[in-house]
């Protein structure tokens, strides 16, 4: 194509050929961090005019940096509490796409000799756990009120436990990095996060089916976002292909 | 020409103003004295201030006791390496804070390098208020011993010498010439070095943890409030920018007080 001088204008506004669109923002759940970097790449693959950008944090700060106006496309969060709190931002229903289990992490060293869940209420053991409005808080606390409730247990055992808590994260990834670093003797986070990685530098606790939580994660399409595009990343994530990846990381299906 | 800079200095001074007046003016219009009262009110925010005019006062208590030596030191005397030195002292003002909270957690963490060491000594700092001032001190060292030294080294040298053929000693000499000299310089620093560990947040919460009462300081507290309570969230900020505010403002109006008119008299 012969535009002359125009030429760089030309290019530079689309013309012969494919301009970079803006990147497709996707806020998304700091436990989905790696899943979702393999799907990013999958959907990057399938769409190759498009980038895509995640922001990957605790999901009530993505909620409330959504209902602050922030801009993104697309919503994935670790509970239906958060999901509910931007739902005047979805465009169609949120979906849910995956599941999770929650685990009880210690070092490797496992300087508090934790070898079963009674030992979390130890006294003087130093437990970390994701703050309350964080959805694996919320989850965790549920979790040790059901284990108060299993007759194995004694009826105040979630006191107990609570009583050894020393730091409220606002992540599960900082729950996994203060066990990693060893400066916790447990934390509790997703049966997702025990990477192959992370099962070099962690020893893993069981949390008894019958006692334990199913996290259930949303995803939705926002509509003050490219819906188009979003949607597609949202058929990805549900594909099989996705469901594949989500697997692979640990998660359940829907 | 002259008006033309006039003005010019005239607009880069409104425009820094309005860039720094403008959020904080933003802060104190989205609350209102109803909300500030029912957060004061409540014991998890009261435990935060007074927990961070703690740990913030005892940071830059550690500050000044170890920094106004260092900071003659590197002042008054040269050593084989002193550069390194000078760059280590200022190393924290350009480090990311969470990186700092982790370079701490390596060092003083139980599973760091002096992590046994600590624990056989009963000393315990991560997810303590103890690890909490740690966090702050490290954090705002770099802000005291700067310009602390940098008052020391602009003590005149013939007051210095003046000095020594009055009495000679260098004990005599830094209490007597170039303390009261270098007062200003010295408070100014204090109040920045507070003033940052006053602020401190991603050290914190990365080396000490964030737990109420224990090391949950006021700028933790914002941060927790701000997922869930915008309101909340935003009264805190008002009152944490309130407290810094007024001792700033004091330590501005220092000047007027009567012992610096004495230290002032030397010159």
């Amino acid at each position: 194509m012969r535009c002359g001088y125009p030429a760089i204008l030309a290019v530079a506004l689309g013309c012969g050929g494919d301009a970079p669109r803006a990147p497709l923002t996707v806020f998304a759940a700091a436990s989905l961090t790696d899943a979702f970097g393999e799907i990013t790449l999958v959907y990057e693959r399938q769409n190759p005019d498009r980038t895509v950008r995640l922001n990957l944090a605790g999901s009530q700060q993505l909620a409330l940096q959504l209902a602050q106006g922030a801009d993104a496309d697309v919503f994935a969060s670790a509970d239906l509490r958060w999901m509910q709190h931007v739902r005047s931002r979805v465009a169609g229903e949120p979906v849910a796409f995956a599941r999770n289990r929650l685990v009880a992490i210690v070092p490797a060293a496992n300087p508090a000799g934790v070898t079963s869940l009674e030992h979390l209420s130890r006294p003087g053991l130093r437990l970390v756990l994701a703050a309350a409005a964080v959805p694996v808080g919320a989850y965790s606390r549920d979790a040790l009120g059901r284990l108060a409730v299993d007759p194995r247990f004694p009826t105040d055992f979630a006191r107990r436990v609570l009583e050894n808590l020393v730091s409220e994260e606002e992540n599960v990834k900082a729950v996994v990095a203060k066990v990693q670093l060893g400066e916790a003797d447990a934390g509790i986070v997703y049966a997702s996060d025990v990477t192959a990685a992370l099962a070099r530098d962690v020893r893993v606790v069981e949390i008894p089916e019958a006692s334990n939580v199913t996290a259930t994660y949303p995803i939705a399409v926002l509509a003050a976002g490219d819906t188009a595009a979003a949607r597609a990343f949202v058929a990805v994530v549900t594909s099989p292909a996705g469901r594949a990846v989500l697997a692979r990381h640990g998660f359940r299906p829907p | 020409m002259r008006l033309l800079l006039a003005a010019a200095i005239a607009v880069a001074t409104a425009l820094l103003f309005a860039l720094l007046a403008l959020p904080v003016a933003a802060l104190f219009l989205h609350t209102s004295p109803r909300e500030l009262i029912r957060q004061l009110g409540e014991p998890v925010v009261l435990e935060a201030l007074r927990l961070s005019l703690v740990t913030s006062t005892g940071a830059t208590l550690v500050v000044v006791v170890l920094g106004l030596p260092a900071a003659y030191l590197l002042a008054t005397r040269s050593f084989p390496g002193k550069r390194m030195v000078d760059a280590l002292v200022n190393l924290p003002m350009v480090l990311p804070p969470t990186v700092a909270g982790l370079a701490l957690l390596l060092a003083f963490g139980r599973a760091g390098l002096l992590g046994g060491a600590l624990e056989v000594l009963g000393v315990r700092l991560p997810f303590t208020t103890l690890g909490v001032v740690v966090a702050q001190a490290f954090m705002a060292a770099p802000f005291f011993v700067a310009p602390c030294r940098a008052g020391i080294a602009a003590v005149e040298p013939r007051y210095l010498d003046m000095a020594k053929t009055l009495r000679g000693g260098e004990g005599y000499t830094f209490f007597r010439v170039v303390l009261p000299l270098s007062l200003p310089s010295l408070l100014a620093g204090a109040a920045m070095a507070w003033a940052r560990a006053l602020g401190e947040f991603g050290a914190t919460i990365t080396f000490a943890g964030n737990l109420a009462g224990r090391t949950q300081t006021m700028p933790l507290a914002v941060y927790v409030r701000l997922q869930t309570d915008l309101d909340a969230a935003v009264a805190l900020s008002v009152v944490l920018v309130a407290v810094a505010f007024a001792l700033l403002l004091g330590l501005q109006l220092a000047p007027v007080m009567p012992f610096w008119k004495r230290a002032d008299a030397g010159r």
